[in-house]
């Protein structure tokens, strides 16, 4: 057993600095830490996604002959360790991370031809279309319809919790073709483009003050069939290959512990009196960084297992369960460091270009909006309560 | 990087889960509550031939060389069956300090005897007043003509009953007054003016008090050539913690096992109790507290050798959640078995006072907190 990195990985650590130290401007940096929501605007998004793209690291998990890099797991690591320390913008997962795999796993060659290029190098963006109004954690109780008409779908419904449909030229969807015995039957798995006419999307604007989220509304909406991805009716079943990789993508430890740094950063400064000579905001800041070191231990343990071929099971809802708290804790002890400052909280986005200047330090303009926006964290992806359904489920057998 | 088991860590782990299984069950543990020596010098034995004794002792002193993972593989196994041999005393804390502190002379006489199972030894540092700071020592040993005279009270002694040799903590006093160290000295056991009075320690095996009135020592009592023993005292004691919270995980998965077989047999209701959400949500926030814990054992084990600020880091971060993570796991046991949780006639109970007594020791959870805290600011 060994903690530490070989040779050979600690020379991948260095080519990653390198990679890093040339192609992140301090304006993409200043962008991510000032953008209190998940993920980066595109501008900034994906003008990174174009360099790890230069790079041939464009998207990590993907296998070779898609354009992956064919990374060990503890090449993943290191990526996504340095890439959190040197605080890179988030790049929206929905392309690279989420339809991606799924297209490689069950598209046809046609849509991989198409597709797979286009969201390495970053020319589409793509949004989710899988929670409805009525379907949020039951979420195959959908009820947008999509009806066959010759080579078309045409599709009537809404999409809610959106992320970035106000950016995208592409949605995948899980849309209802038929109704099956039980309702993940008859449900298939579409790519739609965004500019079809019929599509109409809202904005959302989440507690924190942010327009991440939307709602999107299908108004007869002809879609080709070919756009469909694998068998009719088996759409669940991708899309449940795609959640997994959703809860697993199993490397957040180094960017809880980023987003303490900056905390711990705040409490030591005279920006917040020294919020950190109160004994109390000390130990906590410690119970949360134990927290981290926890997390950061166990997903150590998964990768270690995924090396050797085992199968973590279902420590994947532990890691997306134990992400999410430890994040909303660190945004609620941000919250409290920064004391009366916590009441002014800056309306105008983007933040980091406000063209007055704000109530407060820009250190602290994301603290409570990331605070405010975090209570989404133990919703999304599965709420904490379907997690734990899953952990009893899995791991205890009850 | 890589935290799989080696072929020798799984054939450790596989042996030590396998001899508790048959060798402690509850009638030996019952057995044992009631024992006045709180082990069985047959089980030593057996410890001794394992192998196990000599683990992490160096080669050149007839000991396997092993290091903190493999003590925490043993000692996860010892939680599961509850083991109280004093193996924490003699092993992880006694024969560390003789390592670290010893003269070459010192450490023969004394390391292979570990190993082969014919010597064991307690460290006594706590005290009263000092509560959890290991700065803190009021015994002080001064200068004689012949050695040393030694006087002071120490509570909270592990094994110090069962050992041949106790190794004492004190203020080193010489010709010239206060010298401003602490040193440790070895005191056997049946030494006049040493009065030991020794208890059941919650959760199993022993404990003690120990008077030192006058102590009449040797010169080569001393440990070591008359350094601060400071620092010594810190990292055997870190790695008494990441020791003992590995040994946690082996009590804590017994009782989330156990406790997960009841819930889905015992009926309540016309269904059985994990029939119920809110109890399968309990259940699956145990077992997430048990891995987080197998988590920070591991890392505390792991950092074992590492630069002492870091180590201790380590060692309180692993301290202060693991006992949180016990606390919990430990509690929501009692109250998933109901009733019959808070009585003997069940094991539950004795498992829990295993882990209260873990939190306790070296201390609990909000006072590693606020030391990793104090850590993280001279880091």
């Amino acid at each position: 057993m060994d903690l530490s990195f070989n040779a050979e990985e600690r020379a991948f650590q260095d080519e990653v600095r390198g990679f890093i130290a040339k192609n992140l401007t301090e304006e993409m940096k200043r962008a991510t830490a000032l953008t209190p929501s998940v993920f980066s605007d595109p501008d900034i998004g994906m003008a990174w996604q174009r360099a790890l793209h230069r790079q041939g690291w464009g998207a990590p998990g993907w296998p070779a002959e898609h354009g992956g890099p064919d990374w060990t797991p503890a090449q993943r690591w290191i990526f996504e360790t340095e890439s959190a320390r040197a605080g890179v913008p988030n790049v929206n997962v929905m392309g690279v991370k989420m339809v991606g795999p799924v297209i490689i796993g069950f598209g046809s060659a046609e849509q991989k031809n198409f597709y797979l290029p286009r969201i390495l190098s970053g020319e589409d963006y793509w949004c989710q279309g899988y929670s409805e109004p009525g379907s949020g954690s039951d979420l195959s109780s959908l009820k947008t319809r999509a009806v066959r008409d010759g080579d078309d779908y045409i599709i009537n419904g809404t999409k809610i919790w959106t992320t970035h449909a106000h950016h995208a030229n592409r949605m995948f969807a899980l849309v209802r073709t038929s109704e099956g015995p039980r309702q993940q039957d008859g449900i298939s798995f579409i790519l739609i483009d965004m500019t079809t006419p019929g599509i109409t999307t809202r904005p959302i604007i989440t507690i924190g003050g942010d327009h991440e989220v939307n709602q999107v509304f299908f108004d007869d909406v002809r879609v080709p069939v070919a756009n469909r991805v694998g068998d009719e009716g088996k759409g669940w079943t991708y899309g449940k290959y795609l959640l997994e990789f959703e809860r697993g993508s199993g490397i957040a430890s180094a960017k809880l512990r980023e987003g303490l740094k900056a905390i711990a950063e705040l409490a030591e400064s005279d920006l917040t009196g020294r919020a950190i000579d109160s004994p109390d905001v000390a130990a906590r800041i410690s119970e949360v960084e134990i927290d981290i070191d926890a997390l950061e231990m166990t997903e150590l343990r998964v990768l270690s297992a995924l090396q050797t071929g085992q199968n973590p099971g279902a420590v994947s809802s532990i890691l997306k369960l134990r992400n999410s708290e430890i994040r909303q804790a660190v945004t609620r002890l941000g919250a409290d460091v920064i004391g009366h400052d916590a009441l002014a909280v800056e309306p105008m986005r983007p933040l980091y270009k406000l063209n007055h200047a704000p109530a407060t330090p820009e250190e602290m303009l994301t603290v409570v909006p990331e605070y405010l926006n975090g209570r989404a964290y133990t919703i999304f992806g599965g709420t904490s309560e379907i997690q734990r359904d899953i952990i009893a489920k899995m791991m205890l057998g009850i | 990087m890589d935290l799989n088991l080696s072929d020798e860590q799984r054939l450790l782990r596989e042996s030590a889960d396998r001899f508790v299984a048959e060798s402690y069950d509850a009638d030996h543990r019952r057995k044992m509550a009631k024992d006045s020596s709180g082990f069985s010098p047959t089980v030593w034995k057996q410890f001794a031939e394992l192998g196990w004794l000599a683990l992490p002792i160096p080669e050149e002193f007839d000991g396997l060389g092993g290091g903190a993972v493999e003590i925490g593989i043993l000692m996860e196994a010892f939680g599961r069956g509850l083991v109280s041999e004093p193996y924490v005393a003699t092993v992880v804390l006694g024969a560390a300090l003789i390592e670290k502190c010893g003269s070459t002379t010192q450490k023969q006489a004394r390391l292979p005897k570990v190993a082969d199972g014919s010597l064991k030894l307690a460290f006594a540092h706590s005290e009263r007043a000092a509560r959890f700071d290991l700065a803190k020592v009021a015994t002080v040993a001064h200068k004689t003509a012949q050695g040393w005279r030694l006087a002071g009270s120490k509570i909270a002694v592990l094994d110090g009953h069962a050992a041949d040799e106790i190794i004492v903590s004190a203020h080193i006093h010489d010709h010239k007054g206060p010298s401003g160290w602490i040193g440790l000295l070895l005191v056997p056991a049946k030494t006049p003016s040493v009065a030991i009075n020794d208890y059941e320690r919650l959760g199993g095996g022993r404990a003690c008090n120990i008077e030192l009135s006058g102590v009449e020592l040797p010169e080569d009592a001393l440990l070591g050539d008359g350094s601060d023993a400071l620092p010594a005292i810190e990292l055997a004691v870190d790695r008494a913690m990441a020791a003992l919270g590995a040994e946690a995980v082996g009590i804590m998965q017994t009782l989330l096992d156990t406790t997960l077989e009841y819930t889905k047999i015992r009926k309540q209701f016309g269904r059985p109790l994990s029939a119920n959400q809110v109890i399968r949500h309990r259940l699956a926030d145990m077992a997430m507290q048990v891995d987080e814990a197998r988590s920070m054992a591991l890392r505390a084990a792991l950092k074992a050798d590492s630069p002492p600020v870091e180590r201790a880091r380590a060692a309180s971060g692993a301290k202060a959640k693991i006992g949180k993570c016990a606390r919990f796991v430990g509690e929501q046991s009692i109250q998933l078995h109901g009733g019959m949780g808070v009585t003997e006639e069940l094991e539950v109970g004795a498992y829990f006072k295993r882990l209260v007594a873990f939190d306790t020791l070296f201390g609990g959870s909000a006072h590693h907190f606020s030391r990793h805290a104090q850590l993280s600011r001279t880091a």
